[in-house]
């Protein structure tokens, strides 16, 4: 019989948190390069929404250029657009209504999908099903065609671009919220809660809600997404922001004469879209993780 | 495949609900358009009307009747195949419309066609490698693809082929094609736009679904028996992704409705949504109520067929 | 004789989320005989399946294997391509999974999957595969050998899928068998089955054998020498009977003293004429739609009926789908009970935890199996215990904290824990901190749902004599719930036997070795013993074991 002897004493369990200390990072997360990049830009285009009127280099309605379809030049940055005014003011005051018609619009969505999503998990039932199939039925209806129809029948004003908007995008984050909530409704701390007598606010409040903030935030960053393109398309449609304001879908739809020219005036309003949509997805893709020390 | 009584009585119940959802439908887009502001009958007989005439031809039109009853009317003449006149120029709408209707599934299909084969491989491929340099590149470009607006592609691609390369026409005047090659560069264009929007789409979910089935223990035991990874793909990976693939492409599709309204917009292509963004130009009520119908019915064809072939698809069924 | 196996220095590393790279397999050597089973025991992490995977140059995602040799039948696996190793695996190498339901593929039939070892490797045609996969089938005592091969797996019990996968382990002929677990998920009763089928096929055909597992007991029945693991090391090695008889280890005693079925000191009744703390009548419940005389479709407890008195102990014990959960949900108020009385305190209780008293509840406790799903994730300790406190009994601000670190002692915990997250704890820890909470609220009766089940056996004997503390200190009942008879009879007084819902026994203090009822008597028969010689000697009315079988 052989025998390897042990140094160490014999330890009734092993204690993870002991190894966690000796490797800790700042603050605990593990930091990726690409999630900051995305959010940074993210946080540029949101300071540029807030100050857009103190950064533009030149009033948004007036033509500085006589030429139009201007190319890049050191006067103008960013070129000229189809009537000889300065597209990077234009741009910069675009952002204002993109960036804050989609936000608006997002968290209303958001905030709503996820009360009641946790509702319908919580008290089931009817509840459950009737709010099921009704925004089950919302989301088979195309999401462009219902902004389609909608905006032709109401009008495209601000408040019911945003309202359109959320409503359009509410069965989504209702379902994501819902799924999220029943599965930790099934689980056993839920059960304790119940039987200790803690009524139904409580546990939406206390035990449910911490725990799906995490997954809720990265599908708000997901519709954000969705709420962009779509008002950029409906804009790009001529049903969304309206002249003389102008979001950068609308940018392109008054510009897209300079398309066989390669105007910079066509080109750069797209790119923009691209660097906010690509910027949110490369964050949600790599939002810091707690290290949790798992050994195989 | 044999459906025994449980696949069937879920397949049964998804129909109906699939009914139902239609019937909300139709609703909401009846009520929808009669939400449109202006007097129909004043439009279209003219500022100049007198109050008579306009109460006349309210009542030919049946437009003061209860809205329960106006929608009844509609859905009875849908299905006769009656779908109303055009306020705009007095046609029956389906005739404006079956000729577009066909000229958008050209299109749709033609980008199937195209979309399914490129999608499957690449999705499958970057699957099987995935964390390779190929796999990332795949990732990077998808998602690229997928988180721009339909126009920034479309212009992207005439840009590119008509600006710079000057291979094909920016705009496309489909009703005069005349020969083989007049017909590639017409429909060139569009079809390269909505293939890249739908085939990002599909590479994600294939892509997806392939890896679920790739990372279960079953793989991993077919792996300790000494299964070759093309043997472990083929025989005991792609079976249980088939149902998730095909319920991944019908998705996908569903996603053409949506860039196919941009596309016919800025391509000027004669198809069923250029016909219905104007329609909506014009207010012209019956023919958005009938162009959003199709495009509400075949969407949710679209939905419900993936969600039958994932009812379909799971092996415990048998 | 040559050794077929021959392990040396053998160093396996993982890489962690954050990236860190640590040993998990720390200069492991063992050697395997032909024709020798030999098992691989130890505790969760202790990295026997990883050693036992590297027989076939196999490791899990995140791990590699950084050093040492591993020859087996003279081929070094560590240092073979991935095409030798592929070509070893099935033919002379083979696995037996621990879940045998998740290795199978829902798509395939049976038959096809026995066989395609052989298909792979192209051993023998297809019908010479299928009739061998029929002799195996035989061998192992499989129902319907004939036709099992045409079904798929979901359409299959457990037992008979461990079984299956032996056969398709086997079908290639390997030199050596790695059996991963395989009886862990499995009832006692269908386990002796199992087991007795391995252990004739191989000694059969001299096959070598590995046999990983944490129940030394089992272990004791199949393998001819025993290896003692513990974090990547090996700390004992010997033959089964000598380990048994006299380990020199620290950490091996430790583990079979873990083992010993620790009899209660049996306790004189003193309590004639003492009112019951809870008492059960005739309880019924289920799920299911109502029927016409008001009770559910499917009756997981029929007309149960029970008692527990002040500081006693009452056992229940069963197989899987005896209904002991129900039991405990239906006593607890999660699932309401549809008929039946449940006194408690000498108050009749409502069915539903809603239709009860604040103290009513206070005083019941429920403890769950899963700590992961019993504490919030989301929450820290503090206010995991604090919350109950509050609730129960207002406390807040400094008597709420110190009330809190004195329930943190109570179940020997560090203080600095309070700060701590659930993810952050071991397994016991989060149990204790699950009982913990139920200590908070002041109760009487502690409900104890297999509490240990998911916990090593170590781990387990620790949390049994906590609450055995706990019970003199505090002069608390508990209601213990478990498959497992040696933890039941560790600490209760009463045991009660449950089969298919009904109350099948219940067994007085004094007569805990001695069952009467025959499903008892098979049940108790079925706990594997820390003897080599006990599955041999074992004898089973096979009537009683067919009129019983759980899973066929």
């Amino acid at each position: 019989m052989t025998m390897t002897p042990s140094p160490a004493p014999i330890a009734t369990e092993t204690n993870p948190a002991k190894s966690l200390a000796a490797s800790r990072k700042p603050f605990g997360y593990r930091i990726n390069a690409v999630g900051i990049i995305g959010l940074a830009v993210i946080l540029a285009w949101a300071l540029v929404a807030l100050f857009a009127p103190l950064l533009i280099p030149h009033p948004v309605g007036e033509i500085v250029d006589f030429d139009y379809f201007g190319p890049m030049s050191d006067k103008l940055w960013l070129g000229s657009d189809y009537l000889g005014r300065d597209m990077l003011s234009r741009i910069l005051m675009g952002a204002r209504y993109t960036v804050g018609i989609s936000l608006a619009a997002v968290t209303i969505a958001c905030f709503s999908g996820v009360v009641l999503g946790m509702i319908a998990a919580v008290a089931g039932g009817w509840i459950d099903t009737v709010l099921s199939r009704f925004l089950d039925a919302m989301n088979s209806i195309p999401s462009k065609l219902f902004g389609l129809v909608v905006v032709a029948a109401v009008g495209s004003s601000i408040p019911v671009l945003v309202i359109t908007l959320s409503v359009i995008y509410t069965p989504g984050a209702y379902r994501f919220a819902r799924a999220l909530a029943v599965n930790i409704n099934a689980m056993d701390f839920i059960t304790v809660a119940r039987i200790r007598g803690e009524n139904i606010f409580y546990i939406i409040r206390a035990e449910i809600l911490p725990n799906i903030t995490g997954p809720v935030l990265a599908d708000l960053g997901l519709r954000f997404v969705f709420i962009v393109l779509l008002l950029s398309g409906l804009s790009f449609l001529g049903l969304g922001v309206q002249p003389p304001n102008a979001d950068w879908g609308a940018l392109v739809r008054e510009n897209i004469g300079g398309l066989p020219f390669a105007a910079p005036a066509v080109i750069f309003p797209s790119l923009a879209i691209a660097s906010l949509t690509i910027s949110v997805n490369m964050l949600i893709d790599n939002l810091p993780k707690k290290i949790r020390d798992r050994s195989a | 495949m044999r459906l025994n009584a449980r696949a069937f009585s879920l397949v049964v119940n998804r129909l109906l609900i699939a009914l139902v959802t239609l019937t909300i439908v139709l609703v909401a887009v009846f009520l929808a358009t009669t939400l449109l502001p202006g007097d129909t009958a004043t439009m279209l007989l003219g500022q100049a009307a007198t109050p008579e005439a306009v109460a006349g031809l309210r009542q030919a039109m049946h437009l003061d009747d209860p809205a329960a009853l106006r929608f009844l009317r509609w859905v009875f003449g849908l299905l006769h195949g009656d779908l109303g006149t055009s306020y705009a120029n007095n046609l029956p709408i389906a005739q404006l419309i079956s000729g577009r209707f066909v000229n958008s599934m050209k299109l749709a299909g033609l980008t199937s066609l195209l979309a399914v084969p490129i999608a499957l491989t690449l999705g499958i491929t970057s699957a099987m490698l995935r964390g390779s340099v190929y796999d990332r590149c795949v990732t990077v470009i998808t998602i690229g693809v997928i988180s721009v607006p339909e126009f920034m592609i479309a212009t992207s691609a005439v840009l590119l082929f008509a600006v710079y390369l000057k291979w094909l026409p920016a705009l496309s005047f489909a009703n005069e094609v005349h020969s083989f090659s007049g017909m590639l560069r017409v429909y060139a264009m569009p079809v390269i736009t909505l293939t890249f929007g739908v085939s990002a789409q599909m590479i994600r979910m294939t892509r997806a679904a392939v890896i679920e089935t790739l990372d279960t223990p079953y793989v991993e035991m077919a792996l300790l028996k000494g299964a070759s990874r093309r043997r472990i793909v083929l025989r005991h990976a792609l079976p249980n992704a088939l149902g998730p693939i095909v319920n991944a492409m019908a998705l996908s599709l569903s996603y053409l409705l949506g860039g196919v309204i941009i596309v016919e917009t800025i391509f000027n292509y004669p198809g069923i949504a250029k016909l219905m963004v104007d329609a909506v130009a014009t207010r012209d009520l019956p023919l958005i109520q009938s162009c959003a119908m199709i495009f509400c019915v075949g969407y949710l064809v679209l939905i419900t067929m993936a969600d039958i072939v994932s009812i379909l698809s799971n092996p415990r069924l048998r | 004789m040559a050794n077929l196996v021959e392990i040396r220095d053998l160093k396996v590393q993982a890489t962690t989320d954050s990236g860190r790279k640590i040993e998990i397999i720390k200069d492991v050597s063992l050697d395997i005989a032909d024709g020798e089973i030999v098992a691989l025991i130890g505790e969760s992490g202790s990295g026997k399946t990883t050693i036992a995977l590297t027989l076939m140059g196999h490791t899990r995602p995140g791990c590699r294997i950084t050093g040492g040799t591993i020859r087996v039948g003279g081929k070094d696996m560590a240092a073979s391509s991935e095409k030798e190793r592929a070509r070893i695996r099935g033919t002379e190498v083979a696995y037996v999974p621990q879940s045998a339901a998740a290795a199978f593929n829902p798509a395939i039939k049976i038959m096809d999957q026995v066989i395609e070892i052989t298909q792979i490797h192209g051993l023998m045609t297809k019908d010479a595969a299928q009739v061998r996969a029929v002799e195996l089938f035989k061998a192992l005592s499989l129902p319907n050998p004939e036709t099992i091969g045409s079904r798929y797996p979901h359409q299959v019990s457990g037992g008979q899928l461990q079984r299956l996968s032996a056969a398709m382990a086997l079908i290639g002929g390997p030199k050596l068998v790695i059996f991963d677990e395989p009886t862990t998920a499995l009832d006692v009763t269908t386990q002796i089955e199992v087991l007795r089928a391995f252990k004739s096929v191989m000694r059969k055909d001299g096959i070598s054998g590995v046999y990983v597992s944490h129940d030394l007991a089992v272990v004791a029945q199949i393998a001819d020498r025993i290896v003692v693991l513990k974090g990547g090391e090996v700390q004992e090695t010997g033959t089964t009977e000598a380990l048994l008889a006299d380990a020199q280890h620290p950490y091996t005693r430790e583990l079979l003293s873990a083992f010993e079925p620790k009899q209660r000191a049996a306790r004189t009744q003193d309590r004639e004429g003492v009112k019951p703390l809870l008492e059960i009548e005739d309880l019924v419940a289920g799920y299911g739609e109502r029927q016409a005389d008001g009770l559910p479709l499917v009756k997981a407890v029929q007309s149960v009926s029970l008692m527990v008195h002040n500081g006693r102990n009452l056992g229940i014990i069963g197989e899987s789908g005896c209904g002991k959960s129900t039991l405990a949900r239906s006593i607890a108020g999660i699932l309401p009970s549809a008929a039946g009385h449940i006194i408690f305190n000498g108050r009749e209780l409502g069915r539903h935890a809603r239709e009860r008293s604040r103290d009513q509840l206070r005083e019941m406790q429920i403890v769950f199996q899963s700590a992961d799903t019993a504490l919030n994730p989301a929450k820290s300790i503090e206010d995991i215990l604090g919350r109950p406190l509050t609730f129960y009994h207002g406390m807040k601000g400094k008597a709420r904290d110190a009330r809190i670190d004195q329930l943190l002692d109570m179940v020997h915990l560090p203080k600095g824990l309070r700060h701590r997250r659930p993810s952050e704890l071991s397994g016991g820890q989060k149990q204790r901190i699950n009982f913990a909470r139920a200590l908070a609220a002041e109760p009487k009766l502690i409900l104890c749902d297999e509490i240990t089940s998911a916990l090593d056996t170590v781990v387990a004997a620790a949390i049994i004599d906590l609450l055995k503390e706990l019970q003199r200190e505090l002069g608390l009942s508990y209601i213990f719930i478990s498959h497992d008879l040696s933890v039941v009879e560790a600490i209760c007084d009463e045991v009660v036997v449950m089969y298919r819902g009904e109350k099948v026994e219940q067994i007085a203090p004094q007569s805990l070795s001695r069952p009467q009822h025959p499903y008892s008597k098979l049940l108790f028969s079925s706990v594997p013993k820390l003897d080599p010689t006990w599955l041999d000697g074992l004898v089973q009315d096979p009537e009683l074991v067919k009129a019983y079988q759980v899973a066929p």
